[in-house]
């Protein structure tokens, strides 16, 4: 069965705060997918902005979007029908539980109050909170907090669903029991998440885009990302013992008598024969995310 | 997918009363404490002649009341919780949002209009017209106390402003202007400047309809015409004006 996609098309969007603060300078960017969008960035580089302004939170000082057709800016009612949004400082009521949390969220949005409380309990069966179903918000620990607000909208039937910093605060296992549950929603959904857990971003998102203040630096799959960066290869040799001078491609000492390599294909095949041919241990692996973000922030790219 | 509107105002009440009242019962008491404070002092010091205008002041207080609570619980909810910000990424629709709080408010003052009812039914004579009449005067400044609560919340950034904005609407829409006591104690040229509040001709209806005042037919009319168009106006306002999404 095939589903049908969510469209995003950014144009041009940007966002002046008061006090002249240039949140977003420009952003551009189009798809038409479902499953998961990463979105990565320094502190303050402008990801809760772009995504409050998607999620028709806040208007943008210029520039526009649509989702599915609809403009973000004079067509609120038909993408608030299919959008839900976890904010990153959203705070479960203290005096509610978890329950009653996510059943009235589901009420809001129409569902009757014992449809609502089933799938309340469903969806934290599924993220293990059963037993903290009819506790009180204000003795779970941080990260169950905010378990319970990314839950209400996983519950909703929402095909678009904005979440700033979903993971911020929840254990290695609860990330994973997340990671779990967004994969099996995302076939029919679009979850643009934000995160600064570049793991996470990598192993989640079918779609990446990173930010740097105020602009989208990079944006496609992870393979798209690489091809963006000067060297996409990263060999380590196991030798101090090796002459480095000469090798285009950044050199790093690591600790454990290590050399670091960042380089380009062409040169890591030469690299790679000169290594055999002296009997040198080493290894070849494509770069992760880490590298990637800090290069294309750093503005260490290819030039095109 | 078929909403239930039924559904989405109930949500309101229970976050915004019933979960609340279940909680903390003793906001209870401090809803109810302060317009019966004001009755009994009025009451005491006129030697029970103005009881009948104390006792519908107290109902307009409550009414009010509503209002600044309104503005003060969603400003919470918006800038605390940031929960107005997952309501406006939802179906959910300011108008829905809005009256399933001003309901809210209505069930949280239900022990302060029982108490005051029972009040009036005890010590002011009135008839069932005057009933009628007083009922559709509460429920008309009720409107326009929780009009002008949702419009300031937008607003607002922070509860510590939304208080100061309570603090600042209660006295002038309740203390100050002749809402306890007869217009008529205001001297002459000050007396005009009681014009400016609606809560004015919300009491003068009322104290008209519980005969404590005498007002002309056309009098009447004239203050409906003036309550219910400021209503209308800070209705319009609050849709219109009022910030769903910031700017
Ligand atoms: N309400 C506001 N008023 C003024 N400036 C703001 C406001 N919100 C954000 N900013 C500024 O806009 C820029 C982008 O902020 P934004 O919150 O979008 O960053 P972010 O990428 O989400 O950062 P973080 O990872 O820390 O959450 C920052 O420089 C910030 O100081
Ligand atoms: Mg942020």
């Amino acid at each position: 069965m095939r589903y049908p996609c969510v469209q995003i098309s950014v144009s041009h969007i940007s966002k002046t705060y008061a006090g002249n603060v240039l949140a977003l300078d420009d952003v551009n960017f189009s798809f038409n997918h479902n499953g998961i969008f990463s979105l990565i960035g320094k502190n303050g580089a402008g990801k809760t902005t772009l995504i409050r302004i998607l999620s028709t939170q806040l208007l943008p000082s210029s520039g526009g979007a649509t989702i599915n057709g609809f403009d973000i800016l004079n067509q609120t009612r038909e993408i608030r029908e299919i959008i839900a949004a976890v904010p990153q400082e959203a705070r479960a009521v203290p005096w509610m539980t978890p329950l009653q949390t996510i059943t009235s969220y589901l009420m809001w949005r129409g569902y009757t109050h014992s449809d609502s409380r089933e799938m309340g309990k469903n969806v934290l069966r599924t993220l293990g909170m059963e037993e903290q179903e009819d506790k009180k918000n204000r003795n779970l620990s941080g990260g169950q907090k905010r378990k319970v607000l990314v839950a209400t909208a996983l519950a909703s039937e929402a095909t678009l669903i904005f979440m700033d910093e979903p993971t911020t605060g929840l254990d290695f296992i609860s990330r994973k029991e997340l990671w779990n549950l967004l994969a099996s929603l995302k076939r029919d959904r679009l979850i643009i998440l934000t995160t600064h857990y570049l793991e996470e971003a990598e192993t989640l998102g079918d779609l990446i885009g990173i930010m740097s203040e105020g602009n989208m630096v990079g944006f496609g799959s992870l393979g798209d990302l690489r091809k963006r960066v000067r060297y996409p290869l990263s060999i380590k040799i196991f030798s101090e013992d090796f002459d480095t001078s000469g090798i285009k491609g950044e050199v790093q000492k690591t600790a454990q008598n290590s050399i670091q390599i960042y380089t380009g294909e062409g040169e890591a095949y030469e690299l790679a024969e000169t290594l055999l041919s002296r009997h040198l241990k080493f290894t070849v692996q494509e770069i992760n995310l880490n590298t990637i973000f800090e290069s294309l922030v750093r503005g260490d790219e290819l030039n095109e | 997918m078929n909403r239930n509107v039924g559904s989405q105002v109930y949500a309101s009440v229970l976050v915004n009363s019933i979960y609340a009242m279940l909680n903390y019962p003793v906001t209870l008491i401090s809803t109810l404490l302060a317009p019966l404070s004001i009755l009994a002092v009025v009451t005491f010091a006129s030697h029970g002649t103005l009881l009948p205008v104390a006792a519908e002041g107290a109902l307009i207080m409550n009414m009010v009341s509503s209002g600044t609570s309104l503005q003060g619980d969603l400003s919470h909810l918006k800038n605390d919780m940031r929960l107005q910000d997952m309501i406006v990424s939802s179906p959910t629709g300011p108008g829905v949002y809005v009256f399933g709080m001003a309901i809210s408010e209505i069930v949280y003052s239900i022990p302060t209009l029982i108490v005051l009812l029972i009040f009036n039914v005890l010590f002011v004579r009135t008839t069932p017209l005057g009933a009628i009449v007083i009922f559709l005067d509460m429920a008309t400044i009720f409107t326009f106390s929780i009009s002008l609560g949702f419009l300031l919340s937008t607003f607002s950034s922070d509860i510590v402003q939304s208080w100061a904005f309570s603090g600042i609407l209660s006295p002038i829409l309740t203390t100050i202007p002749p809402v306890y006591y007869p217009i008529s104690y205001i001297p002459l040229p000050y007396r005009y400047l009681a014009y400016v509040s609606p809560t004015t001709y919300a009491a003068q209806i009322a104290q008209n309809a519980v005969g404590f005042t005498t007002l002309s037919l056309g009098t009447v009319v004239l203050y409906w015409i003036i309550l219910l168009s400021i209503t209308a106006l800070f209705g319009y306002l609050a849709m219109k004006r009022s910030r769903w999404r910031d700017v």
